[in-house]
């Protein structure tokens, strides 16, 4: 049944990620699902139909807004300007979530449209937190930090990335975005044990889950290099590590990403419904063990 | 050790330019260089935005096809990468791009087309305002109608083209086939607007965009007839006027004199 919030706050249930070939069919069929989440940058223009049909959609559904712009891990200021926009989203579409990247994309020549990876130093910890108590304060509220896919390392590192973000949550009561799918493309490019880094994650701080696709390429040393493509359907190994998160954090709201070759609705909604599947079995096992117990 | 801010300088230049050297300190799991983990990131970069030009730009794409698309594109990603996060304002820059492109100039024709394009974008994003009726009118007189001004849907606006970039625009969109085109045919005015859900996309009639630029530019309703007059004699405003309010491009109108807007001026 469509559990509509009026307060828009995320259930602990599954959501995907808003596409535009989507909302038609969204907007007449009401389908049964969670949230919806979109991208802040999206949603930037004066109007027209992204906003006629988030408008529409937002009245039926709870929404996660996602911002890719912000550029937390850089060096330079925060744009204001930006961040006075998501502002502007937020008061309009009373999202129940608000999240970022651990990523920066600002440069001299231009926004680079990529989330590129920071050093893990002291240096990027003070740079990152300052950076997350100005949107925090500039917001009103609370926001998640999402852990980035990495196909690389910097050599100048001296905390592991787990460490890293744990710290800034710390630091600046921030909530955190697990990238389930982040996680297994980062721990396979860095040879990490991908359960391993779920035990060391700051599970306590987590209120998001997102899941997507890979693509499987190699580096000069054929080394598996994985891709964070968002084109297809939730790998396998991302399945299996998605349960076995979501059996240390209980339900947690999912989204399934799916931003490019964006398949139908119908094949979307059901990525969203295994989403759900693997939280009510994870969660009856729990009250067995209890009633067992 | 480089500092935060040196790094993401270096990075970002090596990102653009795959003539620098990878930078220092971008390792595999082994600790030794990895070019290739790098070309990941100058990949997402560029091809993000060259697939973003496509999707804003898919008669220009389907015109010059997929090759040759990928290569002007990547030029100008190069030499214009975006200001601004905010994806659905890149490619303001892209037709008059196209327009020095030396390979794209045997497609004289092709920035216009870009523009039409660009304008239909910017149209669909634009914010919303009502659409003025021509029962709006109906209080005033006769003899004050050639002093008013009209404020324009901030959705509209005009391609002027040399060239039938309308028709070339009109077949490469769409499912319709496209046919064989005279470009001597004469030029063709575009007017975009989008004043509900759809955007619109009407050919103007002689001597129109002219008088459109002029309403635009807050002359009256007498001023811009005679400039749309001198610019082609065939001018006709009553059909000009009703072709506006059919297509929704106006949203109040004011007295010149008292340059107060809405319909209760």
């Amino acid at each position: 049944m469509l559990q509509h919030r009026k307060d828009g706050t995320i259930p602990a249930r599954a959501g995907v990620g808003l596409k535009p070939s989507h909302c038609r069919e969204i907007v007449a069929s009401k389908p049964d699902i969670g949230f919806f989440e979109v991208h802040a940058e999206n949603y930037m223009g004066g109007g027209g139909p992204p906003h006629r049909y988030l408008t529409s959609i937002r009245e039926h559904y709870p929404l996660s807004l996602h911002g890719v712009g912000l550029s937390i891990g850089a060096d330079r200021p925060l744009d204001r300007g930006h961040l006075a926009r998501i502002r502007l989203l937020i008061d309009r579409y009373q999202p129940g979530l608000f999240s970022e990247h651990l990523a920066w994309s600002t440069h001299d020549a231009g926004f680079l449209n990529d989330l590129l990876p920071v050093p893990y130093t002291a240096e990027t910890l003070q740079r990152v937190s300052d950076h997350i108590d100005q949107v925090q304060e500039v917001l009103g509220r609370q926001m998640l930090l999402e852990n980035p896919s990495t196909y690389l390392a910097f050599a100048e590192s001296t905390y592991v990335e787990t460490d890293f973000i744990a710290e800034v949550a710390k630091r600046t009561g921030c909530g955190l975005l697990l990238d389930v799918n982040n996680v297994f493309v980062a721990s396979t490019n860095q040879q990490w044990d991908p359960f391993a880094y779920i035990d060391s994650y700051p599970l306590a701080h987590v209120q998001e889950i997102h899941l997507a696709g890979f693509t499987r390429e190699e580096d000069e040393k054929a080394r598996p290099l994985l891709i964070d493509t968002h084109n297809r359907p939730v790998d396998r190994p991302v399945w299996e590590l998605y349960a076995y998160a979501i059996g240390r954090l209980g339900p947690v709201p999912t989204l399934i990403e799916w931003d490019a070759d964006v398949p139908s609705w119908r094949e979307l909604h059901a990525e969203a419904e295994r989403a759900e599947a693997i939280m009510l079995a994870v969660g009856q096992q729990e009250m067995r063990h209890a009633a067992a117990g | 050790m480089p500092r935060l801010a040196d790094r993401q300088r270096e990075f970002g230049s090596a990102l653009l330019d795959p003539a620098r050297p990878l930078p220092w300190g971008l390792v595999g799991p082994d600790g030794e260089p990895s070019l290739r983990r790098f070309s990941v990131y100058r990949n997402n970069v560029v091809v993000g935005l060259i697939d973003a030009l496509k999707d804003a730009f898919p008669a220009v794409h389907r015109i010059v096809g997929d090759e040759f698309f990928k290569g002007l594109a990547h030029a100008y990603v190069v030499q214009e990468p975006p200001a601004s996060p905010i994806l659905l304002d890149y490619g303001a820059g892209f037709p008059s791009f196209i327009g020095k492109f030396e390979p794209a100039a045997v497609l004289p024709y092709l920035p216009d087309v870009a523009r039409i394009e660009r304008a239909w974008m910017e149209a669909y994003h634009a914010p919303e305002a009502a659409s003025l009726d021509l029962a709006g009118l109906t209080a005033l007189a006769p003899d004050d109608f050639i002093d008013i001004g009209f404020s324009l849907h901030p959705s509209l606006r005009i391609v002027r083209s040399p060239f039938p970039a309308l028709t070339i625009w009109r077949m490469n969109t769409g499912d319709d086939e496209p046919a064989l085109v005279d470009l001597a045919s004469g030029g063709e005015d575009a007017l975009i607007v989008r004043p509900a859900a759809e955007v619109e996309v009407r050919r103007m009639p002689p001597g129109g965009a002219e008088f459109v630029e002029q309403l635009a530019a807050e002359a009256s309703v007498g001023e811009a007839l005679r400039a749309a007059a001198r610019c082609d004699e065939e001018f006709d405003l009553a059909a000009n006027l009703a072709g506006l309010f059919e297509a929704g491009a106006l949203t109040g109108w004011r007295l010149k004199a008292q340059m107060t807007d809405g319909k209760a001026a």
